[in-house]
């Protein structure tokens, strides 16, 4: 039982549900059957009957007349047309007043004058009956217990009785009439079953499939993402598509939550790195600008030879490539700057072009700025420089790069969007990390310096894959950062 | 039927012509009226009815049917058939007319000689009588004599019956028994061959019928008569006759005489007489009854 009960649905609601149709089938079978049955019982009697009443005044004038040859004449006739009736018949007979045979189809087994009673069980019993009997009213007998049912017919003319006809009829030949009836109520129920069963089948199917799809994605759930249900597996508004819809949601949201996740981990990794790059470079720059300065005085006081020159010249190269790529990691946000005007992003534009006309890019430009917006000049450029210079780099030859440009809500909006290469999740989640390169050139400053301002501005910036191969830098910068 | 010549004497009796045309006259309508009388008597001789009495063989319609056409294309005449169950109707209908001959039971025509004639009697098996037959069911191996089925139930055909009733009543009043208080029941079927039926389905315990009956029986239908054991034959007595109404012409009386006593001599008449069970007919009088008198008034039927 509890093997069944621990089933899937699928198999499930069609087996419940055939096993419903089955119950029904079968009562509405029975029913036809017993109905069948009382029926033809019913029949029986009425067309034994009718049979009797046929022959009854015959049999009156007979009697009065003690003909005996012409009454066994008139019930053998009788009980032969029976048999090609409904109703077979397999003897009759008739008794006077007393009870005693007058004459019957069967003179061999039910002699003439023979008393009723002593004929055998069942005929005491209708001797009974016919005592009982009043009137001229027909009355049929059927015991459970007999072998046979029993018509008696009064035979009377105006209230003058002269005994009764009494037809007997085998439940032999009863069962195959209602073998025939029950056959038909089998075929009814088998008709229900061939037409509802696999209706059944088919639709308890059609309602366990969404449930078990719901079922094996929760199941996933922890360990993988599970993949999106078919939007057309459920379409109405009942609870199964209420359950649908509450599903999709959860999944929305805790797909949410971990982006969320994701972003906060990424922005504390960020900031801790931003400290930490910060401070050594505060530690570089104190010596850095001490041993500059020994340069400095070297050059200018002391007499040296031509390869001391060269050898000084190499060391302040290599010390002022290390005081730019601090400067580069200690990103100061916080420097005096005029405001930004419509101008600084077109002269933007012109900075970019001849890198984008160089590989024949399509470059599509959208400035809706009208007049000054509160932001450092310096910065947004810079930002908007960093940005358009690494999507013109990852663009296809003959690609197109876009850069939109706009406020809304209160926001500086910048999008950039490029085709090309595409970045994969795991490098998108390193993206802004300082040395995080993912092209041949390029020390791998240029995202993690555009963090850093737009960080340090009070803005987001997020990257995402789009359709058809295409990469989008989206940054948002508060008005009077 | 008036003829002609008595109608032409009655009127020269009757009327005396004054005049010569009133003799022309008279002489035209006497053959109008002759003409008419000519067409009168043909209509009325035009059918002749025939019964067949329920104590003889009559089961077989159809073979009654060929009887009866073999009949009108000898008489060239049209021969009408009636059966009626009761024997009274019979000899009513011949009284009335309404009947021309048929073949009567030997009492019956005892009975009601006084308005019949005895046409022919039939042959069988080159005798002029016929038995009763004493029948029991074949399972009943007991029963060797009548007087074996006191208390038993017996079938009779007719009351009218020598072969199927009064010979019976005359063995039982012969061994001083009361008829009417021997057996427990009995009962007349009025049909020879309905006796041996009730016989073979144990309606009754025994019966008498007419031996010519069985005999035909057991020739188209052994398996029923196989049923029945003949337990005793009686004396002959003369074979049921062919009769018809006293007051029939001379001339039908002999023709149908003819026709009858004929049938052996052509192929369809052979034939017929074959299927009746019978050789033939031969001419007859009230002597060849005297047994069947003599058993009707000793059985207290005359």
């Amino acid at each position: 039982m509890k093997y069944l009960l621990n089933l899937s649905y699928r198999y499930k609601i069609p087996l419940w549900g055939s096993f419903l149709i089955l119950v029904s089938a079968l009562a509405v079978s029975a029913s036809f059957i017993i109905n069948a049955y009382n029926q033809l019982e019913n029949d029986l009697a009425v067309e034994s009957e009718k049979l009797g009443y046929a022959i009854k005044s015959n049999l009156y004038t007979t009697m009065l007349q003690d003909d005996v040859w012409r009454t066994f004449e008139i019930i053998t006739e009788a009980s032969h047309r029976a048999g090609s009736n409904r109703v077979r018949v397999e003897s009759m007979l008739v008794v006077d007043r007393n009870q005693r045979v007058v004459v019957s189809t069967q003179p061999k087994e039910m002699p003439m004058m023979s008393e009723l009673t002593t004929l055998n069980p069942e005929f005491a019993e209708v001797a009974l009956r016919i005592l009982q009997m009043q009137g001229e009213q027909a009355s049929t007998v059927y015991l459970r217990h007999l072998k046979h049912y029993y018509t008696l017919i009064p035979v009377t003319r105006d209230n003058a009785n002269l005994g009764t006809l009494i037809i007997v009829h085998s439940k032999d030949v009863f069962l195959p009439l209602f073998a025939d009836s029950a056959w038909d109520g089998l075929w009814v129920g088998l008709l229900i079953l061939a037409i509802l069963l696999p209706f059944n089948w088919y639709w308890g199917q059609r309602m366990a499939f969404p449930l078990v799809q719901i079922t094996e994605r929760m199941g996933q759930l922890g360990k993988s993402w599970p993949d999106d249900l078919d939007p057309n597996l459920y379409e109405y508004r009942d609870e199964l598509g209420l359950l649908f819809e509450a599903y999709n949601q959860l999944i929305v949201d805790l797909k949410t939550k971990e982006a969320l996740e994701t972003r906060m981990v990424q922005a504390d990794r960020l900031a801790a790195l931003g400290q930490l790059a910060a401070g050594i470079a505060h530690e570089i720059n104190n010596p850095l600008s001490g041993m500059l300065m020994a340069i400095d005085t070297l050059k200018c006081h002391a007499d040296t030879s031509p390869l001391t020159d060269k050898t000084i010249a190499l060391i302040e190269r290599g010390l002022n490539q290390i005081r730019e790529t601090v400067a580069a990691l200690l990103v100061e946000g916080k420097l005096k700057s005029r405001n930004l005007i419509p101008h600084d992003i077109e002269d933007v534009l012109t900075l970019i072009a001849p890198m984008g006309s160089r590989k024949t890019l399509h470059l599509s430009w959208h400035n809706s700025l009208s007049g000054e917006v509160e932001l450092p000049a310096t910065f947004i450029r810079q930002i908007m420089i960093n940005l358009l210079m690494n999507a013109v780099k990852a663009a296809s030859q003959q690609g197109d790069v876009s850069c939109d440009v706009g406020i809304n809500n209160k926001h500086l909006h910048i999008s950039i969007t490029n085709n090309g290469k595409m970045l994969n999740p795991e490098q998108i989640s390193h993206l802004f990390e300082p040395f995080a390169t993912f092209s041949e050139s390029g020390h791998g400053l240029g995202l993690w310096v555009t963090y850093q301002i737009v960080n340090q501005l009070g803005g987001t910036i997020s990257v995402k894959r789009e359709a058809d191969e295409h990469m989008n830098f989206t940054v948002e910068i508060p008005l009077g950062a | 039927m008036v003829t002609l010549v008595e109608f032409i004497n009655l009127r020269s009796h009757s009327v005396t012509p004054k005049t010569p045309i009133l003799k022309i006259l008279l002489k035209i309508i006497l053959v109008i009226c002759w003409f008419f009388t000519l067409n009168i008597a043909s209509a009325d001789q035009q059918i002749i009815r025939m019964g067949i009495t329920p104590a003889t063989a009559r089961n077989q319609y159809v073979l009654l049917e060929a009887w009866r056409a073999y009949m009108q294309k000898k008489l060239e005449r049209p021969v009408e058939l009636i059966l009626r169950d009761s024997f009274h109707d019979h000899i009513d209908m011949m009284r009335q007319g309404k009947m021309d001959f048929a073949w009567f039971s030997s009492p019956a025509y005892l009975e009601n000689r006084q308005y019949l004639r005895l046409v022919v009697m039939p042959i069988y098996q080159g005798k002029l009588f016929d038995q009763a037959y004493l029948i029991v069911p074949s399972t009943d191996t007991k029963t060797q004599s009548l007087l074996h089925l006191k208390n038993k139930i017996f079938a009779y055909v007719e009351p009218d019956s020598n072969t199927g009733y009064l010979d019976s009543i005359f063995q039982l009043r012969l061994a001083g028994i009361d008829p009417n208080q021997f057996f427990s029941k009995s009962f007349f079927t009025h049909d020879h061959l309905k006796v041996i039926s009730a016989v073979t389905s144990g309606l009754s315990d025994g019966g008498a019928v007419s031996g010519f009956a069985w005999e035909t029986l057991a020739l188209s239908h052994p398996e029923i008569t196989g049923q029945t054991r003949i337990v005793a034959k009686s004396k002959g007595y003369g074979f049921p006759p062919i009769v018809c109404r006293k007051t029939l012409t001379q001339r039908d009386f002999l023709l149908i005489q003819h026709v009858l006593r004929g049938m052996p001599d052509d192929a369809e008449g052979k034939t017929l007489l074959k299927q009746l069970n019978l050789d033939g007919f031969a001419l007859t009088d009230e002597k060849r009854y005297h047994d069947v008198e003599i058993l009707m008034r000793r059985a207290g039927a005359l």
